[in-house]
């Protein structure tokens, strides 16, 4: 059994015969279950970086959005020396590295596509590098490059009209979240060694393509593994052993990440669950008299802080699907063991109390592993800081810890993945609205007129009737389904082979498991609008070339967010059966597939290529996000809005169903008492029904017209909110998409 | 009548989340029809009764239930209206059936159609068996400002106070706070010295005129009496709880 002086005093065997971080934390962790008393304000160091990081970020805003840019060097573990916060005040990091030399710079990294690692440049008023641009064009394929020479007709077609929005083929796809853990447990030279282990074992006789393949990626990985150490030998640090108390512990596992985040642009990377984790170090500092809670507080606060930083840099076109500059940096705090215990430490509230030291952020995107068993205490303090800080989201540990166990990771903003264990194959979404308006139209997308999908025979009465409309639209999300399929087929394909994630793979057992997640858009408008054929009269408005353009409904039909069945049932019945579909499909790497019902606040950007529909929502108006119910449609309350939601069955949705809620303060309760008691008690009530996912908000109407109509408040300089699965300044979204998030249902007082 | 005719009451409408109405998160039912002509009323529509929507007990409790994993102790079910004393044998089977499925139940009432003269007494008293908190709005203590602003006297609803007094009904007494008709210290004074005669009384809760219900005046045809009265100031709420003892 290998040993290392610096495990003294921790418990277990299986975790030092193998990698196996679980264990570790099974063995060593102390639940909590007290209060939030303990906790630490911030240090004056933290105050000071904080402070500098505030002006930096106040900065980066007046200048548009960006503070600065690469251009000619292209971004790597080793590709810089050390960078600070502030050159000046280095010594107060307790927690070191920056993704290049400066605060807040954007990396260039074009392996993802060199298009738009050069349009993100030149939207900021960048010169991007024409050596770069010969050797990523002429001398080196990207990803990017790779996608688009094998695309087919069909697939670009669907891609220009939208009916599939959102594929990873430009940029990292991101959502794969590599064991940091393992680097301040085990430290590099051991992992290395095991990877080794797992190299040679790749031998055998008769070796063909898919094994050609295996070893070339743990080549790569063991490669990355010696970079992270120069990596951090550049900042003075030697990880090849593991972390000796939890300062080093924190900052190794900081390393890991930050080789990331140094290789890879995805749309989400996530840190993952860490808390726990790191809980097992301090607790052993401070037992041995060696750190004290404001030295713990302030570990923690300057890691925050780093996630805070992370930046990537990106083009218009993405930033109107993913608004306000999001990296997903997710990061989970609670959920409960497989042995029933809590798995909340005095850590889990250091995370969530950085909220309090420096302020609501929206990133890194904290997340409670939710359950009704949870010790009283902790699920109060999280209700206390939702409601002083709208910016955490809460997921159902119950509905996932029988799915994915009890060392699962967010890797996105809500999907689950086992932490080194396994990775998602992500990409897009499917429109489904679009989709059945294409089955009203034979095919033909009314908004730029093109036969998009085949040209099965269109819907000619002037009346809906919903079996003919159900009969064409499953023959066309039959279509849907493997035009997707196959083209994230495509896309991860040619992201293994030119964008590799060879850091964080390396951090990942090498008999990986994977998931293919896809996901859907305009949800509960097509709920509606099958429940408006189904209950009301639908009349079609054509035009003069006969093309169905709009819709007039006839009578009161049952909408999905009133806990009404008749509406609710078609909500199940659409999930499943667009699932089923999926299922039919060859996967990628026999990757399992999984589907979501979250958008991000691509919810716009879809509603405005999608036509009006027979539920009412007119042409170019913004669809519901994730899960939730329409605009309007919510007669009952808001409990009555989550019995929908939570009716969803999340084994068909394993990759997450997202629900967003804002809460008027004064409709939580009279004062921060019950307004705390209430939360939890909606909480609880929620997730003991098996809902998946909750966003909360608590402000009012006022406060959002306020922030839109006077972004230059110091008050709202980091005033945060939680859109689908993630968190935004709400200053940093776009006029439109404030509009969106105001338009929505606040549950105010009646 | 017989037993088998299921008696229907006529309700405004129902709210899931309900966190201001009695302890804990509650299902509200709102019940039309109301006696009272208050100035200040957030809820005109629920004045007629017959504009209501007709529901069984039964219908309402299954209702009711679906929100039961989100009332944790406390919570429950709160009817309020309009006046829910209007209907007062439907109330009573309501909270009757409530209280055999172990469901916590609070009346929010004016009070306006108390009197304990028969057969009005023993109906009340009936329903006082099924019911665990009332919620009582005293809109002012003074007999000639009362009819002002709610065009009916106050006796009957301080009889009322009264009555759950000695007979020991937890009760929590609302006061619409509006700034020139029910905000000054004298009146306050007054309705606190009256509260402190009650020995039953769990809480006392200031609510602050809104207007946010003005828009259905208009839509009612109506003119609107309190037309440029603004919400009150923070200190005059503040003002009003300190007189009133309302502990935070």
């Amino acid at each position: 059994m290998t040993h290392f002086e610096q495990w003294d005093g921790f418990q277990g065997r299986l975790w030092k015969d193998d990698i196996n971080v679980r264990d570790f934390i099974q063995h060593n962790y102390t639940p909590y279950d007290g209060d939030e008393s303990f906790l630490a304000g911030p240090t004056e160091a933290t105050n000071k970086l904080w402070g500098k990081l505030q002006e930096l970020q106040k900065e980066e805003r007046a200048k548009g959005g960006v503070l600065d840019m690469e251009t000619e060097v292209v971004s790597g573990l080793t590709a810089y020396g050390p960078g600070y916060i502030d050159e000046e005040m280095k010594e107060l990091e307790t927690v070191v590295g920056l993704q290049t030399d400066k605060p807040l710079k954007r990396a260039f990294m074009p392996y993802g596509g060199i298009n738009m690692a050069e349009k993100a440049c030149t939207t900021y008023g960048y010169q991007p590098s024409e050596k770069l641009h010969e050797i990523f064009t002429k001398y080196h394929k990207t990803h990017n490059q790779g996608v688009f020479d094998i695309y087919t007709p069909e697939m670009k077609r669907a891609r220009h009209n939208k009916i599939i929005t959102g594929l990873p083929d430009t940029y990292g796809r991101g959502r794969i979240v590599g064991d940091y853990r393992r680097v301040a447990l085990y430290g590099i030279d051991l992992l290395l060694e095991k990877k080794m282990d797992d190299f040679n074992e790749t031998e055998r006789h008769g070796m063909k393509g898919t094994d050609f393949r295996l070893r070339e990626e743990v080549a790569d990985q063991l490669k990355a593994l010696k970079e992270m150490k120069d990596m951090a030998a550049v900042y003075g640090y030697d990880i090849s052993k593991p972390a000796r108390d939890a300062r080093e512990a924190v900052q190794w596992l900081y390393f890991g990440y930050l080789a990331a985040i140094k290789t890879q642009n995805g749309a989400a990377m996530s840190v993952g669950r860490i808390s726990t984790f790191l809980d097992v170090y301090i607790q052993r500092d401070m037992e041995k008299g060696i750190l004290t809670e404001e030295e713990a507080q302030e570990l923690i606060d300057h890691m925050v802080m780093k996630f805070r930083m992370v930046k990537f840099a990106r083009i218009p076109s993405y930033n109107e699907l993913f608004s306000g500059d999001p990296v997903w940096a997710t990061l989970e705090v609670a959920g409960l063991g497989q042995d029933g215990r809590s798995m909340v430490t005095k850590n889990d509230y250091r995370f969530l109390h950085t909220l309090e030291n420096m302020g609501p952020s929206p990133e890194p995107n904290l997340t409670v592993l939710y359950s009704s068993r949870l010790p009283e205490a902790f699920k109060k303090y999280s209700a206390h800081i939702s409601i002083t800080t709208s910016s955490i989201q809460y997921e159902n540990d119950d509905v996932m810890r029988p799915v994915w166990g009890d060392d699962y990771s967010i890797c996105c903003c809500v999907s689950a993945t086992q932490t080194g264990k396994e990775i998602q194959f992500f990409g897009a979404r499917a429109n489904l609205a679009k989709c059945l308006l294409y089955a009203i139209n034979g095919g033909v997308d009314v908004k730029t007129r093109e036969q998009v999908a085949p040209a099965y025979k269109p819907v000619t009465a002037e009346y809906l009737d919903y079996d003919e409309v159900m009969d064409k639209y499953d023959k066309m999300m039959d279509w849907l389904s493997k035009l997707y399929v196959d083209t994230l087929n495509m896309i991860h394909y040619m992201h293994d082979k030119y964008y590799y994630e060879a850091a964080e793979m390396a951090l990942i057992d090498t008999d990986v498991r994977r998931t293919f997640a896809t996901g859907i858009a305009g949800f509960s408008h097509v709920v509606d609008s099958l429940s408006a054929i189904k209950y009301a009269k639908v009349k079609v408005i054509r035009d003069e070339t006969g093309m169905a353009v709009d819709y007039e409904t006839e009578g009161d039909f049952p909408r999905y967010g009133n806990d009404d069945d008749r509406a609710d049932d078609i909500a199940i019945w659409l999930l499943k059966t667009f699932m089923g579909k999926l299922k039919k499909c060859h996967t990628y790497r026999n990757s399992e597939p999984t589907t979501s019902i979250l958008t991000i606040t691509s919810n716009v950007v879809y509603g405005k290529a999608t036509g009006s529909l027979p539920d009412g929502r007119k042409a170019g108006e913004p669809l519901a996000p994730g899960a939730n119910p329409s605009y309007g449609a919510e007669q009952n309350g808001l409990l009555a809005s989550l019995n929908s939601v939570a009716k969803l069955p999340y084994e068909e949705a394993l990759d997450g169903i997202s629900n967003t809620q804002t809460i008027n303060p004064g409709a939580l309760g009279h004062d921060d008492q019950e307004r705390i008691d209430n939360l939890t008690h909606v909480l609880d009530g929620y997730f003991e029904q098996g809902a998946h996912h909750l966003n909360v908000n608590v402000f009012g109407k006022e406060k959002l017209i306020d922030a839109m109509e006077h972004p230059e408040k110091e008050e709202y300089a980091n005033f945060t909110i939680r859109v689908s699965g993630y968190a935004v300044k709400f200053i940093d979204l776009t006029r439109e998409q404030q509009m969106d998030v105001i338009s929505r249902t606040c549950h105010a007082e009646m | 009548m017989t037993e088998q005719t299921e008696k229907k009451g006529y309700i405004h409408s129902l709210e899931s989340f309900g966190s201001v109405d009695g302890p804990g998160v509650r299902y509200v039912i709102f019940m039309s029809g109301c006696a009272m002509r208050c100035q200040f009323c957030h809820n005109p529509d629920t004045w007629n009764m017959q504009s209501g929507t007709p529901y069984t007990t039964d219908e309402l409790l299954k209702q009711a239930k679906k929100y039961r994993s989100y009332w944790g102790s406390k919570g429950g079910i709160t009817v309020s209206g309009g006046e829910p004393l209007l209907q007062i044998e439907f109330l009573t089977e309501l909270f009757r059936k409530a209280k055999e499925e172990g469901i916590h139940t609070t009346l929010d009432t004016s009070g306006n159609p108390f009197t304990r003269e028969e057969p009005f007494f023993s109906k009340m008293q009936e329903l006082m068996k099924y019911t665990d908190l009332i919620m009582l709005d005293i809109k002012h203590i003074d007999e000639e400002q009362h009819q002002i602003l709610t065009g009916c006297t106050n006796r009957n609803i301080l009889d009322l106070a009264e009555y759950l007094s000695e007979t020991k009904k937890p009760v929590w007494i609302r006061h619409v706070l509006v700034p020139g008709r029910s905000d000054q210290d004298e009146y306050l004074e007054r309705l606190d010295t009256f509260v402190q005669t009650l020995g039953n009384v769990e809480k006392v809760e200031v609510l602050p005129y809104h207007t946010l219900g003005t828009f259905k005046w208009k839509e009612l045809g109506l003119s609107y009496p309190l037309e440029g009265v603004e919400p009150p100031s923070k200190e005059r709420i503040e003002n009003a709880e300190r007189i009133l003892h309302v502990s935070s």
